[in-house]
């Protein structure tokens, strides 16, 4: 089932949370809705599933203007970022819910009831926990709760708002691989928003990248990455080293006066920076070295520059090696890749 | 006994202790020795007695009533306070607090003028037929005004507390409004809506000053068990006066833990 958003803006009081978007979201995609908090991302997605009125522009859920429909008619799964389970009642009545409160011309029987429950309690890898309560259960077993209840109904559409934000990491990255892979086996179009750019680049087809209420860049995780469009996209999906400067004649060139020029700016991701002792041209820039630290196989270097502005590189453990660096050496670094921007209309 | 990790366990506790015996346990073993000084053959007369008998039924039916009839309006008045936001609203509010505050014996005044055959509500019930001052109606109706906070106050909280979320997780399965309330929102408050019930039940059968004036105080018809021990106070019938207020004493107690099982057993889930 498509997804199809035209010029859909949203105002609360004085505050402009959405400006004019445009989406289309092919039938059976894993989209997701990228952004910092206060993006618009959730409220684009509560406005999708209806739970916060369309007033400006019209979003169509497999060719139908849902703006026309309640809520409780649209087939919108959608699953919260703390459950919302019902904990009065145990996993099976909460996945039984959303067929039990058909009326009665439209509810299954309840042994068709029964056998669905088991069958995405299966689904779900919680075999044998149908009769246990909401409050017996870890986070991640709740949200995969959740998942199965939002699923009974057989939605057109599956909506996930910050579905993993209140896991801990190990769990979320679990969980992630596990909505992946069950995506993959039901195929139901499926938006899921979060603020965790790794988080995105891992599951989602296409990322739809959000920033004050307005779409930066819409793409594969590839290619977002890869070609960001804009300074935001570039320092939102992973860490970034400013180098400000000028372009002559079409070619970036340092400057070592960063306040006085900043025509262009040059964006370079840490593992991008080659680190030097000698100086090779005049296109390095000198540096020392102020911290050294490591996390897991990656060794991170911080250095100073001489105007006080800091760099920072990341080396595998081969490369740290060969250089064997030490703190409060003076080294010369120079970027292998870089994305330069110019501030007034951020192109290059 | 395990060490507590939280400090202070051992002085609050014995101030647990001590106020619980001096405020609860010491008075109510007083009544109980007081009662022991008759025999139980004249315990079993006097708290047997068939005008006694009779005040212990108008005492029980009015209270529930009254406290059923709350259950109902203050959950309504909670929901009200709580959901929608209108002009008035805190004043509304702060309304709901004044029969704790007002002296039962004003409130009851108030209520026989308001009710009785010529006052201002009163005259129409008189007209229709359905007396209300000086009838168990007009008990019910002291009773519901003295228990009204109780309720409201107990289900307030909890109203306000409610996730918005697991409603609209309701709704986006399909539910109706009312399924939302009767299958989501109900259950998560009936254990305080039991809890304001009780509290009204067992304030209704203690209730002595608002009663008094609108009750009219037949015997065998509108006298409350509490009536009933004022007047034997005053005749100076103490150990006549102890008994009836131990029966009532053990009436009140069974409510009261029939109702907590009640709550115990709906909160089930909560149990790990």
């Amino acid at each position: 089932m498509t997804i199809e958003i035209q010029n859909i803006s949203k105002k609360y009081g004085n505050f402009q949370a959405l400006h004019d978007i445009n989406l289309h979201i092919p039938s059976g995609e894993l989209v997701a809705l990228l952004g910092p908090s206060g993006s618009g991302k959730t409220t684009l997605l509560r406005m999708i599933a209806g739970l916060e009125s369309v007033e400006d522009g019209i979003i169509l859920v497999d060719n139908e203007n849902v703006a026309s429909l309640h809520i409780n008619q649209r087939d919108v799964g959608f699953v919260f970022q703390h459950y919302a389970l019902f904990k009065h009642l145990t996993v099976f009545d909460n996945i039984a819910f959303g067929l039990q409160v058909r009326p009665k011309h439209k509810r299954p029987s309840a042994q068709t009831i029964a056998a669905k429950v088991d069958e995405l309690l299966a689904l779900v890898k919680l075999e044998g926990f149908a009769k246990r309560y909401p409050a017996q259960l870890s986070g991640g077993q709740r949200q995969r709760v959740a998942l199965a209840r939002a699923l009974a109904v057989e939605p057109k559409i599956l909506l996930l708002d910050e579905p993993f934000g209140a896991l801990d990491a190990k769990v979320r990255k679990e969980l992630r691989r596990w909505l992946r892979k069950l995506h993959n086996d039901i195929h139901v179009t499926t938006l899921f928003v979060t603020h965790d750019q790794e988080e995105a680049l891992d599951v989602a087809d296409r990322i739809v990248i959000m920033n004050k209420g307005k779409v930066e860049q819409v793409g594969a995780p590839a290619e977002v990455y890869e070609s960001p469009v804009s300074p935001f996209v570039y320092d939102f999906l992973g860490n970034v080293n400013l180098f400000r400067g000028r372009v002559i004649d079409g070619q970036f060139s340092f400057s070592n006066q960063a306040e006085t020029t900043n025509e262009a700016v040059g964006y370079v991701r840490p593992h991008h920076i080659k680190i030097e002792r000698e100086k090779t041209s005049d296109a390095v820039i000198s540096a020392t070295i102020t911290f050294i630290h490591t996390i897991g196989p990656i060794w991170h270097i911080e250095m100073r520059r001489d105007d006080d502005t800091y760099i920072e590189v990341e080396l595998n453990k081969e490369e740290f090696l060969l250089l064997n660096l030490q703190v409060g050496e003076n080294v010369y670094v120079s970027p292998k890749e870089m994305k330069v921007f110019i501030p007034e209309d951020f192109s290059i | 006994m395990k060490k507590n990790i939280l400090p202070g366990f051992g002085i609050t506790m014995g101030i647990t202790t001590l106020y619980v015996s001096l405020f609860v346990l010491v008075p109510i073993s007083l009544l109980l020795i007081k009662t022991a000084s008759l025999s139980l053959d004249e315990f079993i007369t006097i708290v047997t007695n068939e005008r006694v008998m009779h005040a212990y039924k108008v005492s029980l039916t009015t209270a529930f009533i009254a406290a059923f009839l709350n259950a109902i309006f203050g959950l309504l008045l909670a929901w009200v306070l709580v959901r929608y936001r209108f002009p008035g609203r805190r004043i509304i509010d702060g309304l709901i607090d004044l029969p704790f505050a007002l002296p039962t014996a004003v409130a009851g005044m108030t209520l026989a003028a308001l009710y009785g055959p010529e006052g201002w509500f009163g005259q129409f019930f008189q007209k229709l037929g359905i007396p209300i001052a000086y009838t168990s109606s007009g008990i019910v109706i002291a009773l519901m005004f003295i228990g009204l906070p109780f309720v409201v106050r107990m289900v307030q909280p909890v109203l306000e507390n409610l996730p918005k979320e697991t409603e609209e997780a309701a709704t986006s399965l399909g539910a109706s409004r009312f399924q939302t309330f009767h299958k989501v929102i109900f259950p998560e408050i009936v254990p305080a809506l039991l809890a304001g019930f009780s509290l009204a039940l067992a304030r209704g059968l203690g209730e002595y000053g608002s009663v008094v004036f609108i009750a009219g105080n037949m015997p065998m018809k509108t006298e409350v068990a509490p009536l009933l021990i004022m007047s034997k106070l005053e005749q100076f019938d103490y150990a006549g006066a102890t008994a009836i207020g131990v029966v009532m004493l053990l009436l009140s107690f069974t409510f009261l833990i029939i109702i907590n099982i009640l709550q115990k057993w709906h909160r089930k889930h909560e149990l790990r």
